[in-house]
Order: C-alpha cells, then sequence, then structure tokens
C-alpha cells in the first residue's frame, strides 16, 4: 500500500515538472522555433520575417542574458550591447581568419567554434568590468556600464584592425538567414534551459539571495565577488554568442550600432518581461522585435504608436491594479474556481441525495 | 594589515572566565583577546575579552547603545577590529571576509531580520546549507546526476532543519510573507543551516509574546543539545537570558563591567547600577 503510494506520488511530481513553469518556457521556445522554421523552410514566410528571424533570436538572446545580471542578481547595467560587439567583432574575426586559412572546414563546423570563441572573449570582458564594478552597487554601477560601453564603442572604432568607424567587413562570411536560423534557434534553446537550470540550482539561489539581502547573504558565507563576477562574465557570454550570430548575418559591422540605445533597447525588453522571469524576457523581446516591424504600413506614425503601446504593455505589465484584475481572470484562477463549483454542486447533490 | 592583530597562540583561558563544568577540559571554542573597535574618536568597543565553552549557551545583555550588536559584528568582520584577537577553534579570524568567518564556524542571525524576501521559507534554508553542497557550476548549469542527488539531499536537510521549529508546513511560503516571529526562527535556520560551531542570536526573542518565548528558549536549547554548539545571545528579555544562559557577559560603554552566572549578575553591583542608575543617596 505504502509503495502504492509512493509511486504515485513519484509519478505526480514528474508530470508537475512536465508542465510546470519553467518546462512551459522552454516549451514556448521550441513551439516558437518549429512554427518559425517550418513557415520559413515550407516557403510560406514573407521576406520581413525571413529577415527578422535573425534580429529575434539575438535580442532573445540579449534580453534573457541580460534578466540574469539586471533580474537574478539586481545589478543595474546599461552596456550589455558592448558585450554583444565584443563578441560580434571577435568572432566574426575569427570566423574570417578559418574562412581564409580552411576554406574546406564547413559552416556548421566554423560557426559553432567562432560563436565559442566569441562568447568567451566577451566573458573575458565580462570579467575585467566586473572586477572594478564589484565594489559599486546600484546606480553607480549602472553609470560604470554605462562608460564602460561607450568606451568599448570608441575604442573599436578607433582600431585599425576593426576597420574603424566604417565597420568591419563581414562580407565573405555573411551568412543568409535560413542558414543561420538552425544555430540561432539551438543557441536560444540552449541559453533558456540553461538559465533556467541555473536559476533552480545552488548557485542560483546563491545569486539571487545576494539580490535579495547582500550583508546576510554574506553573513551565511555566500562568496559574493565569485557570484557577481560568474553572472557578469556567464551574461558577456551569451551576449558574445548573440554578437557572433548577428555579424554573420550582416556584410558588415560597425560599432556605432552597439550603442546607448540597444542597451537601453535590451534592459526595456526585460523590464518589460519582469525582472528575474526567463519566460517574460522572451516574450517581450519577440513583441518588442516584431511590433515596430508590423506597425511599417503605419509610416509616420510607427514610432508614436510604438512609444504609446509599449507605455500600456508596461501599465498591463506592471500597475498592481491591472495585475490583480489579470490574476482575477487568469487561466489558473478560472480553473480553481470551476473545480470549486463543481465540488459545490457534488456537495449539495450529495446532500439532498442524503435526505 | 595583520599588523594590529597579535599574533596569539592558543593557550589555557584565562582564570576569570566561566565554562559550564562541561565544557572546562576542553578548549573554549570561542576565545576573545581584548577586542576593540573606534569609530573615529569613539571607543564604540574596548577590551572585550571572553571565551565561549564548546556547548555553553552565553548571554549578552546591557543598556541600549552599549556595543552588543558591535560586538556580534566585530566577531563576524563586518566591521574589522582596531584591537585584539579572534581565536574560533585556536585560529585568527583575522583579514577575514565575513563570509570566510562564516565558512570557519561562526553564523549569526540579525537584530532587525535579514532574510531573502522573495525566496521561500525553504529557499532560504537551502541557501544556508550552499557551503555543505558538493555541486559545482556546471552541475548547476546541466543538472547533472551529482546535481539530483545533491539537490535532494540538500532538501531532506533543509526539512530536517526546518522540523525543529515545526516549520514544514510554511516551506513553500515566501519568506517575506512569513509573520514576525517565524521571520525570526527562519533567521536562526538559516544560520544552523551553514553548520556553526557558534551560533549568535541578536535579540531572538523581540517583538515574540511570552509563550512564544519560552517556545523559544526550550527550542534554543534543543538545537544545542541536537548540534553540540556554543550559542551566543544578545537579548533584552531577562527572563530569557536569566533562564536559559549558564554564562552572561553585561556590556556597558563598550566595556565589560560583570562577567559571570546569572546568579552573580542579578547581584552584582555595577551591573543594576547600569540598568536602574545610582542610588539616589549616593548621587547626592
Amino acid at each position: 500500500m505504502g509503495e502504492k503510494k509512493n509511486n504515485n506520488l513519484l509519478g505526480e511530481s514528474k508530470i508537475k515538472k512536465l508542465i510546470s513553469r519553467d518546462a512551459v518556457t522552454i516549451y514556448i521556445v521550441i513551439v516558437f522555433y518549429a512554427v518559425y522554421s517550418a513557415m520559413i523552410y515550407s516557403g510560406s514566410a514573407s521576406r520581413q520575417m525571413l529577415n527578422m528571424v535573425i534580429t529575434l533570436s539575438c535580442y532573445i538572446l540579449l534580453s534573457v542574458s541580460l534578466n540574469l545580471v539586471v533580474g537574478f542578481l539586481g545589478e543595474l547595467s546599461l552596456g550589455h550591447a558592448a558585450f554583444m560587439s565584443v563578441g560580434a567583432y571577435s568572432g566574426s574575426m575569427l570566423s574570417v581568419a578559418i574562412l581564409e586559412k580552411f576554406p574546406q572546414i564547413p559552416l556548421y563546423v566554423r560557426l559553432p567554434i567562432a560563436m565559442l570563441f566569441g562568447g568567451i572573449i566577451a566573458a573575458v570582458f565580462g570579467i575585467i568590468i566586473g572586477i572594478p564594478v564589484l565594489r559599486l552597487n546600484g546606480d553607480y554601477l549602472a553609470i560604470v556600464t554605462l562608460a564602460f560601453g561607450e568606451i568599448i564603442k570608441n575604442v573599436i572604432i578607433n582600431l585599425d584592425f576593426t576597420g574603424g568607424a566604417i565597420g568591419y567587413d563581414t562580407e565573405p562570411i555573411y551568412e543568409t538567414p535560413k542558414n543561420l536560423l538552425p544555430f540561432a534557434a539551438v543557441a536560444v534553446i540552449v541559453s533558456v534551459i540553461l538559465i533556467i537550470n541555473l536559476a533552480k540550482s545552488k548557485h542560483g539561489r546563491a545569486i539571487t539571495a545576494v539580490r535579495d539581502n547582500r550583508i546576510a547573504a554574506d553573513a551565511t558565507g555566500i562568496k559574493i565577488t565569485y557570484y557577481k563576477l560568474m553572472v557578469f562574465a556567464l551574461a558577456a557570454f551569451i551576449a558574445g554568442i548573440a554578437g557572433v550570430i548577428w555579424g554573420h548575418s550582416l556584410s558588415i559591422i560597425k560599432a556605432a550600432k552597439f550603442d546607448f540605445n540597444m542597451s537601453i533597447e535590451i534592459l526595456v525588453i526585460v523590464v518589460l518581461g519582469g525582472l528575474g522571469s526567463v519566460r517574460g524576457s522572451v516574450i517581450a523581446a519577440i513583441i518588442m522585435i516584431i511590433l515596430p516591424e508590423m506597425l511599417r504600413d503605419l509610416q509616420d506614425y510607427r514610432m508614436l504608436i510604438y512609444s504609446i503601446l509599449l507605455i500600456l504593455l508596461m501599465l498591463f505589465n506592471a500597475s498592481p491594479k491591472l495585475i490583480a484584475i489579470r490574476e482575477r481572470f487568469s487561466v489558473k484562477n478560472l480553473m480553481a474556481e470551476a473545480k470549486k463549483r463543481v465540488a459545490e454542486k457534488k456537495k449539495v447533490k450529495e446532500g439532498s441525495a442524503n435526505e | 594589515m595583520n599588523k594590529e592583530y597579535p599574533k596569539t597562540k592558543m593557550v589555557a583561558p584565562p582564570p576569570n572566565i566561566l565554562l559550564p563544568e562541561r565544557d572546562v577540559d576542553k578548549p573554549p571554542v570561542l576565545d576573545v583577546r581584548n577586542l576593540g573597535i573606534d569609530f573615529g574618536g569613539l571607543r564604540a568597543v574596548d577590551d572585550f575579552s571572553i571565551a565561549i565553552g564548546r556547548t555553553e549557551i552565553s548571554g549578552l545583555i546591557g543598556p541600549n547603545g552599549a556595543g552588543k550588536t558591535t560586538v556580534f559584528n566585530l566577531l563576524t568582520n563586518v566591521y574589522q577590529p582596531t584591537r585584539g584577537a579572534i581565536l574560533l577553534d585556536g585560529k585568527s579570524t583575522a583579514g577575514k571576509l565575513p563570509s570566510e568567518v562564516n565558512r570557519m564556524g561562526i553564523a549569526r542571525t540579525f537584530q532587525n531580520i535579514r532574510l531573502f524576501n522573495n525566496m521561500s521559507v525553504i529557499d532560504n534554508v537551502k541557501v544556508g546549507l550552499g557551503n555543505s553542497i558538493s555541486e559545482n557550476l556546471f552541475d548547476s548549469l546541466f543538472h547533472t546526476p551529482r546535481y539530483r542527488r545533491s539537490e535532494r539531499e540538500a532538501t531532506e536537510r533543509a526539512y530536517d532543519l526546518l522540523k525543529i521549529f515545526d516549520m514544514q508546513d510554511l516551506a513553500k511560503v515566501e519568506a517575506g510573507n512569513l509573520p514576525y516571529g517565524a521571520q525570526r526562527r527562519l533567521e536562526i535556520l538559516r544560520a544552523l543551516a551553514t553548520n556553526p560551531k557558534v551560533l549568535l542570536l541578536d535579540e531572538p526573542a523581540a517583538g515574540m509574546n511570552p509563550s512564544e518565548t519560552s517556545e523559544l528558549m526550550d527550542n534554543i536549547r534543543k538545537i544545542r543539545d541536537e548540534f553540540q554548539i556554543a550559542i551566543v545571545l544578545i537579548e533584552h528579555d531577562m527572563n530569557l537570558v536569566m533562564g536559559l544562559c549558564e554564562g552572561i557577559a553585561v556590556l556597558n560603554f563598550g566595556k565589560i563591567i560583570a562577567k559571570g552566572t546569572p546568579e552573580d549578575i542579578k547581584n552584582n553591583d555595577k551591573v543594576i547600577e547600569a540598568y536602574l542608575g545610582r542610588k539616589e543617596d549616593e548621587n547626592a
């Protein structure tokens, strides 16, 4: 009897795992890419959609990685685009070099190597920026990361081997969105899974502990320095990978693109999606990239409507009253209520039967 | 930097320090020598010496502003002491980070509760267990079999700890939503989870009603017996201090004015003076 009960419990927990919040997030990402690639490879996707897919993937990567820093670690970083640019430049350069020296190496070997390389270089930069920044908190850290982003941009513009202000010529390694899509999809899915895994582990708990109460975390034996650096490095790594994919999708990369505006754009996505919510970041990234494209037909009014929609979305997402209303009408709540009603009816029926 | 700390070797505790009988033969777990800190010109704590037995429950009392919490902050290296040395099991904690001191074996709670408010109760305890979980970053990222094993172990141990205060049912509740008393208890459990040799409790009974307080007393004793650790507590509730502590140190204006058993302290003139002021005829 006891054993049977145990088995049952195990089964239940497994099912719970399969439909847990985190699992659903992964399903969303996988389904999104499955549908998108089905449309693209069957030829039913418009050119616009085709061109958008890489940008979209990069922004998902950027926002989930920035969410690690802002949402999980609780530190405001305004220079995330810089890590992407480091990854874009270093990865593309390696890719170009490999293509010149060993043209026989196929794309599916060359690109992952470039992605890994770009990610690692970006992570190194993440640690370099992380070390001085560790002594700062809140607003001060935000300003330092902002300055760091500008420094990277200007250094790249003024160096020779990066192509300077004209940009780095990535024509030889240019790939069509169709070719890049599998790599982007894998990168996004793996990143999302890893971040979700991390959040549910000892390390994830330590990171959120540092966010919630630094002094208590310190007193509980958590190596704050280690965790901060780790998060910065991991976020930079993922942003670097996004940069490499981005670099391969263009025929020229310009440092000026990775400016403050881009960092803010990523931050907007993260905040809109909800701090610490991986799923939110993914969905917000999709909305925020598709929305301006959808509004293209409206021409002059495009940015105006976009801004208003952004404000409305923020309100819908973060206003306490609206959250209450949303929860009231959420699927979970409605289901629970329906269950209750059924149970009550049953009771009434039983009651009347007893009488 | 280390210059300021005298290099002290483990010697027998000074004779004026009382240890409970069962701990007398063993070296004290915490040996504090002439500890002091200045904030600018203010000597916040001065010449603070104390030895704590392996399984002793001791109390640190004193009027408001006497420097009790400062002593805790010194013991956990939140403040670096200006003078003196702290020896935990004969090892100096000088120059260590608070997190390193915790891993050496001193855990604490805070006067103004500091929980990880947005995390569940069980996760708060698990953060405390973190250092004894053998799980590296790779395991965490890829949820390897070792991750699953250590996570299951951690959950079990966390529930065992929650059982001490009968808080298993609250395991999934967000810590910030707990009632005040439960938050205090959770903080103790989180500190206990780090597997300390010395547990420092800063006003554990603050905001608790008498029945909760007496329950807490039983539980503190239970923790001591079960984990065989030393407990030092700061408390204003004299019933708790006198009923629970085997040794008491009284602090006033940063200096120890009395040390001894509860009986000694109760009848000590200096202590009465510190708390109630001098008798009127003496003043005149």
